[in-house]
């Protein structure tokens, strides 16, 4: 049942790095009130995140077809490229779930590892598909050239700035685990960063088989 | 006091209902209630059906909220039951989520048998006739591909003849709207359109642009002139002697931003509106067929598939 | 970019002259108040850094009592306008200009605010809460709506308002036709905004969820905080479609993409779908609450439960799920198949049968109950004729082959705005005058009101019946001028007439406000009413921490409960031994900063500026960064504050 935190509040503590636990027996994220509720926020967001990317892959397959005569995604899609992206992002969700598993046992360096090594394929992530974007336009395949470009550019753009949100933020999160260590609350912010980021493959699991695969078919 | 008052209020109700009769009715202002052909008449039946049938759960909200504003209101000696505890009633929530299921019902039966007797000819057995239709920045431009002529702001049919109007736009969206004839449709860019209409009294009715399209919107009026058979053919025959040929340089400066007087021409350019239907993006919605139906031959169907706005069809079915 | 401003439209229209007058001056006179009475560490420190819902609920209403003002100065203008046949009071150009943000204002700007003042206000009274779950995201929603609106409003003097409908279809809205920044603003405006309504949708969502005293099951909650959660539900699902709609097409804009061009492969009909996923639930986004309002009002001023609460509840549930199916009704006419068009036609009826429900309920609410004219009940009643018109007309535009006849034509503008007046404006004051003695602890001169409420509301009518008539006689909406003749001259003149009398009943109300500030009558008892949920066991206005000592719900309209002796009274009242440390969320500036910041970006993408783009960035980044590393964001108020506090209030126990 739902009760409001503060009435449990036994003692009083000042502001700083000792953090007041409403729920002792709950998993570390979830021991403060303020915790449990940012992550339904948190799940809540998601949610119209995710609706967000729908209107955007419905927009992306209803132009998919309108090419204007310009190149379409079977002269554009680089099969290696794009199958290579989608190893490395569903590596870093592993990666990234690899993290909370050591911020439950208490490990914080173990947890800055792999959060580390989740960052760093986000960004060879990010990298390839800065890298294929460039190559499109300089084939003279950009944005403006048709619409089925802007859907694409559009739809893919947005998950990549999603990614690219994703990396600062984490390595901000890293910085506060180096200074404060597992807390529930710095146990809070890893774990929603990493819903954020699984959240994240599964969208690019949609954008793999709707953008990529049925568009070199 | 209680009886004077609902009395009362039944002479007020009975003078507010004579008095909308009167005024709408019969005054001849109300295009879309002096319909001159099936399609109007057609769609006017289903405004009354519907009026009356929203009026049965209107009506008793009236009298009801006055009834109980006046039988419970808050004055020492009130004699009225108080009961604060009646809050829950089966039967009564039965009753009124029962009638409108019931309304809603009844109007959605009349509704599916309109919309889909809409998307047909008014008369199966009379051959109809085919007019296409631009909207422009901002003017109406009308081609007749049978007669092979062309008007604009101004629209000549003969009477007792389905007309199937084919619609599109070389600008902004616009919207199609003879009221006494019928219903409006939207014409869109890339797109041909299909509203069937009739007239079946000779006369000049108002046509309007309906959905704006910018400054000039408020002048996309055009004139419509139901003839006899004979009176339109004569009138074609007219407009092929006496008026000047539309070239396609004369469309492109038709086209320009700008009002325009009514005009005709004796010929334009072939295939013009689809042209101008598969330059604007008709090209993903049709492929390689052509949008209009201009030889008139499938007048049974109506063939609403075509112009169907289902995404999956519209994007992929070619 | 193309998007170049036309500086010399400053001084050569009169009327941008007189508004940039208007607008100077009054910033002048801000200043010298501000600064004369030392008031600027006051406005950082109680308004422009709370977190605190009670403030923030009444910035927004003030922000939408304004808003009204704006869009009724525009609505004034317009049947001005309009009076006769071929007047030349305003040109086509700036009656587009002014119908536009007249659409916009109300509805994103007034409409919207005002319902969340209301969530604000009430929501965490209502269930027992001391603040909402996010009390710090709280304030950046409303500082991001406020330079949303700002944003929106500075538009008319720099550069031209946007001229193309509040519906803003493309392709009319794409730069060939409407090379301006004027669409840029509403696009910006509108996103700006946007993202705080979504954030208000999530906090409101996860407050209901999970800040409810104890004891107060979702079978208890009372009908507003019910209405308020099926509402919040549509924001979520409802605003990524905007916010992807206005994206796309500032992206066709500035970037020179093609979402919704007609060249180059655009299909205009994705933004007009898209919008319109957004804006048919907007519609109920914004009726629901007041429906809410309404139960309330109803019910204490009919000293009776609301009748059918299971009902009640259903009904909503069943709008906020079956509004989502009905987007297609505002485009009947543009070709969807019979078959997707019979779909949407009954879907969109099948929303007036709960909607219908909810009247019958209302009116056996009052039935056997002991009604009190008050002016907020006055409001409510007046809702239920005007808003059963207004469903009624949308079950027969509803009807598909007959909307071929209604659609835009004045029917339909009668329509929306008997739905939004009537649905949402009627109860939204009615909600307006209900709590405004618990947001500011003085009631409103009743006198005064009775005039506006009567002024506004045959107003109303007056305004509106003849638009429906002028609509089956062929007037097309969103002409600024029509010719003589067509019988459309005396419809229009009364229609005028009542324009004019229902801005005369908005002055009178302002009148009442800024008259009641002094006279008005103190309240002193927390429950003017007679009330039946929680916010009336507070005193009025509640302290800052609301509870001293949450209280555990046995009941529905437990406070009311508890009058009638069937629930202690005391177990409302703080107990001395009770009372422990408050934590409350720290106070903070980013919010407003953070906006200023987004505001900023907007102003440098309307007219193209890369430096503003940049800067404003930078601030959101560093305000961002910033709250990542704050660890120090709440406090406790003591025991002695609290006990202080409620002691001079003369609630305390033991």
């Amino acid at each position: 049942m739902t009760t409001l935190a503060h009435n449990n509040v036994e003692h009083h503590h000042g502001a700083g790095d000792h953090v007041h636990v409403d729920y002792p027996e709950r998993p570390i994220e979830y021991q403060t009130q303020d915790g449990a509720l940012k992550i339904l926020g948190f799940w809540v967001f998601l949610a119209t995140d995710l609706i967000l990317f729908a209107c955007l892959f419905a927009t992306f397959i209803v132009l998919r077809t309108h090419t204007d005569g310009g190149p379409t995604g079977k002269e554009l899609f680089d099969v290696p490229i794009f199958t290579a992206e989608t190893l490395i992002l569903l590596t870093s969700s592993f990666t990234g779930g690899l993290a909370t598993f050591e911020m439950h046992r208490g490990h914080r360096n173990r947890v800055i590892g792999w959060l580390i090594v989740t960052a760093l394929l986000g960004l060879a992530f990010v990298g390839l598909e800065v890298n294929e974007f460039v190559h499109m336009a300089l084939e003279g395949a950009t944005m403006q050239r048709s619409a089925f470009l802007s859907a694409f550019f559009t739809l893919v753009g947005t998950h990549g700035c999603h990614v690219s949100l994703g990396i600062l933020w984490m390595t901000g999160i890293i910085i506060q685990l180096f200074q404060r260590g597992i807390t529930p609350i710095t146990a809070r912010k890893v774990y929603i960063v990493n819903m954020y980021w699984h959240f994240l493959d599964v969208v690019w699991v949609f954008l793999f088989t709707i953008v990529y695969l049925m568009g070199v078919m | 006091m209680f009886r004077r008052f609902s009395r009362h209020l039944g002479k007020i109700s009975a003078i507010v209902a004579a008095a909308t009769v009167l005024l709408t009715g019969c005054s001849p202002e109300y295009q879309v209630l002096n319909p001159v052909g099936p399609v109007g008449r057609t769609e006017e039946h289903l405004i009354i059906l519907s009026t009356v049938l929203v009026a049965i759960v209107l009506v008793p909200v009236f009298i009801l909220l006055a009834v109980i504003l006046y039988r419970y209101r808050d004055k020492p000696g009130n004699t009225a039951p108080y009961n604060p505890e009646w809050v829950d009633s089966r039967t009564l929530e039965y009753v009124w989520w029962g009638i409108p299921i019931v309304i809603i019902g009844i109007l959605a039966a009349f509704t599916a048998k309109t919309i889909f007797t809409l998307t047909k000819p008014p008369e199966a057995n009379i051959k109809p006739i085919t007019v296409q239709v631009i909207s422009l920045n901002w003017k109406w431009f009308f081609e007749y591909p049978d007669q092979k002529i062309a008007t604009v702001n101004y629209c000549e049919i003969p009477t007792g003849v389905p007309v199937q109007f084919e619609l599109t736009s070389d600008a902004p969206m616009n919207s199609f709207w003879i009221p006494q004839l019928g219903g409006q449709e939207y014409t869109m860019p890339g797109m041909a359109m299909r509203l069937w209409l009739q007239a079946d009294k000779p006369g000049q009715y108002n046509g309007y642009g309906a959905n704006f399209t910018g400054v000039g919107f408020e002048h996309m009026k055009f004139k419509v002139v139901a003839a006899s058979q004979s009176d339109f053919n004569a009138w074609v025959n007219h407009v092929k002697t006496s008026s000047p040929v539309l070239t396609k340089a004369g469309y492109n400066e038709l086209k320009k931003d700008g009002l325009a007087n009514e005009a005709s021409y004796s010929a334009y350019p072939p295939g013009l509106f689809n042209d101008v239907v598969m330059q604007n993006g008709g090209q993903y919605m049709y492929g390689s067929q052509t949008p209009s139906n201009s030889n008139s031959t499938k007048n049974s169907s109506g063939n609403m598939s075509n112009m169907n706005m289902d995404m999956s069809n519209m994007n992929m079915g070619h | 970019m193309n998007t170049v401003p036309h500086w010399g439209i400053f001084i050569t229209e009169p009327m941008i002259l007189g508004s940039d007058v208007l607008i100077v001056l009054t910033s002048v006179a801000i200043v010298f108040v501000l600064t004369k009475f030392k008031k600027w560490g006051w406005l950082w420190r109680e308004w422009l850094t709370t977190v605190d819902h009670k403030k923030i609920g009444i910035m927004y209403l003030i922000a939408a009592l304004l808003m009204l003002f704006r869009g009724g100065v525009d609505a004034e203008l317009m049947r001005t306008q309009l009076a006769l046949p071929n007047l030349s009071f305003l040109d086509a150009e700036h009656y587009d200009e002014i119908f536009t943000t007249h659409g916009i204002i109300m509805i994103l700007f007034m409409a919207m605010p005002f319902i969340f003042a209301l969530f604000n206000i009430v929501v965490p009274l209502q269930i027992g809460a001391r603040d909402v779950a996010f009390p710090y995201l709280n304030a950046i929603s409303f500082w991001l709506f406020f330079f949303g609106a700002l944003l929106m409003n500075i538009s008319f003097v720099i550069g031209g308002s946007p001229d193309a409908g509040w519906t803003s279809y493309p392709p009319l809205t794409e730069l060939g036709f409407n090379p301006g920044p004027g669409e840029n603003y509403y696009l910006l405006a509108l996103q700006i905004s946007g993202i705080g309504s979504m954030a208000t949708g999530i906090n409101f969502l996860v407050t209901i969820l999970k800040m409810r005293a104890p004891g107060m099951t979702l079978w208890r909650m009372p009908l507003f905080t019910w209405s308020v959660l099926s509402s919040c539900v549509m924001i979520l699902f409802a605003f990524p479609a905007l916010t992807v709609a206005l994206a796309l097409l500032l992206l066709d804009r500035t970037l020179g993409a093609h979402f919704f061009t007609m060249l180059h492969g655009g299909n205009p009909m994705m933004f007009i779908n898209l919008f319109w996923i957004w804006g048919h639930p907007e519609v109920y986004i914004v009726i629901l609450p007041a429906f809410g309002v309404l139960s309330e009002v109803i019910s204490t001023f009919s000293r009776k439960a609301t009748f059918g609460y299971g009902s009640m509840v259903f009904a909503l549930v069943a709008i906020s799920i079956v509004g989502f199916l009905t987007w297609v009704h505002h485009f009947f006419t543009m070709g969807a198949g019979a078959d997707v068009n019979l779909f949407f036609a009954i879907a969109t009826m099948v929303v007036g049968i709960p909607t219908g429900v909810k009247v019958f309920n209302w009116l056996f609410t009052m039935y056997r109950g002991r009604i009190r004219m008050t002016l907020p009940m006055m409001w409510a009643v007046a809702f239920i004729p005007c808003f059963a018109i207004g469903g009624a007309t949308g079950v027969m535009l509803a009807v598909a082959p007959a909307d071929y006849q209604y659609h835009n034509s004045y029917f339909l503008v009668a329509h929306f705005h008997q739905a939004l007046i009537g649905g949402a404006v009627l109860s939204l004051v009615a909600g307006m005058y209900y709590w405004w003695p618990k947001m500011f602890g003085f009631m409103l001169d009743e006198r005064l009101g009775q005039w506006g409420f009567w002024f506004f509301n045959i107003g109303f009518y007056v305004c509106f019946m003849p638009q429906y008539a002028l609509g089956l006689m062929g007037m097309t909406r969103r002409i600024y001028t029509y010719p003589a003749g067509l019988g459309w001259t005396v419809p229009n003149f009364i229609s005028t007439i009542g324009a004019y009398m229902m801005g005369i009943g908005f002055l009178f109300i302002v009148w009442q406000i800024l008259y009641s500030i002094k006279h008005g009558k103190r309240d002193v008892t927390g429950d003017p009413w007679d009330g039946r949920t929680l916010e009336w066991s507070l005193p009025s206005p509640a302290p800052h921490y609301n509870f001293a000592t949450i209280p555990t719900i046995q009941g529905r309209d437990a406070w009311w409960m508890a009058k009638q002796g069937e629930l202690d009274k005391k177990d409302f009242l703080p107990d001395k031994d009770d009372i422990k440390p408050i934590h409350m969320p720290k106070n903070s500036g980013r919010p407003f900063i953070l906006s200023v910041s987004f505001f900023i970006i907007g102003l440098g993408i309307v007219f193209g500026v890369i430096p503003f783009e940049v800067i404003g960035g930078l601030g959101v980044a560093f305000c961002m960064f910033r709250r990542s590393f704050e660890y120090d964001t709440d406090y406790y108020v003591p025991v002695d504050e609290v006990i202080h506090t409620e002691s001079a209030l003369g609630r305390l126990q033991g």
